[in-house]
């Protein structure tokens, strides 16, 4: 069966950071479209803007300038419109508290982001898959939690 | 105010089918396994309404062999966590091959080719969703969601659970709850 390339939204503002996970989804055996922001401004421009089509999924750094990760979160859960979007926090802290609180604030996802790509590429493959079986076989996605 | 419902899946669907189909003069029977008897032919674009219609109560018409049987198997495991009182110990590849007719390596080579998913471990995820609800539903014990979801045990829940959603099952509920008041506020 076909489907349509699933399309995955990630600020960033570390460039490396972003290369790194550019090459990985490309490599994923899943087919995405990936666009990139530098930080959260730009991605909520690009939300708030009705001509774009919804994302699947969005990868969120927590430390950006102009606009962090947990700020864009909250505002997304409290826009009409794009609250039941899935949001992937992506950051290199891994205290229990920071990862309680994204969840508390509405993340489905929270990625300790891994030092190498090997790991980068099992961890995102295995995000991608349960994303996937959200949208496929009508889960809750108000209870989805995943903490990789 | 919150009400417990209960409800029939099938009946409900019936009903759905009847007032839709009927209304464009299709007769038809369904049986056990979600499968439609219709009298006559269907016209294409009256088949493409349909969809269309049916597709705002989650009911989808599948033309496709393939499609159809991984979805017959989606539903049985649906089936098995949902309705059942107790979810049966018997293996579920003997139940999956007992109750859809093929052998159990066809149905799992189907599934996973279609799906990126083997069936166990869609099982899996839809046990650990079924969890998630009665956690949330907080009417059960954990002990009596682990024996309702026929896990050998608490700690045999507790271990898939974290397998899965990378958090225990209390940490789970903690965080739900802090949620709610958190956008409630």
């Amino acid at each position: 069966m076909e489907y349509k390339p699933l399309n995955i939204l990630l600020a960033e503002d570390d460039e490396d950071d972003c290369q790194f996970f550019t090459d990985a989804i490309a490599q994923m055996k899943v087919k995405t479209k990936l666009q990139t922001f530098k930080d959260g401004e730009a991605l909520m421009d690009y939300l708030h803007d009705p001509i774009h089509t919804t994302p699947d999924l969005i990868f969120l750094d927590l430390n950006m300038p102009r606009k962090g990760g947990m700020e864009c979160l909250e505002e997304i859960r409290k826009d009409a419109k794009l609250k039941d979007l899935v949001i992937a926090i992506y950051s290199t802290s891994a205290s229990e508290n920071d990862v309680e609180d994204t969840f508390v604030r509405g993340a489905n996802i929270y990625i300790h982001k891994p030092n190498d790509f090997p790991s980068l590429k099992k961890v995102l493959a295995e995000v991608l898959s349960v994303n996937w079986q959200y949208h496929t076989s009508g889960l809750d996605k108000a209870n989805f939690l995943l903490s990789i | 105010m919150n009400i417990q419902i209960k409800h029939d899946i099938e009946l409900a669907c019936k009903a759905i089918l009847s007032e839709h189909l009927g209304k464009r003069g299709l007769a038809f029977k369904m049986d056990s396994l979600g499968e439609l008897e219709v009298h006559g032919t269907i016209p294409e674009d009256v088949h493409q309404e349909l969809s269309q219609v049916l597709s705002k109560y989650g009911i989808e018409l599948i033309d496709n062999k393939r499609a159809e049987l991984v979805q017959r198997i989606k539903d049985q495991i649906i089936d098995i966590i949902y309705l059942k009182e107790k979810t049966p110990s018997t293996r579920l590849s003997d139940y999956l091959a007992d109750k859809l007719g093929h052998s159990y390596g066809y149905l799992s080579n189907l599934f996973s080719d279609t799906t990126n998913a083997s069936i166990e471990n869609y099982l899996i995820l839809q046990k650990i969703e079924r969890a998630k609800q009665l956690i949330m539903a907080d009417q059960l014990t954990l002990t009596e969601i682990s024996y309702k979801l026929s896990y050998s045990s608490l700690a045999h829940l507790s271990n898939q659970f974290k397998n899965v959603t990378g958090l225990t099952p209390s940490a789970f509920r903690r965080i739900m709850l802090k949620r709610r008041m958190y956008y409630s506020s």
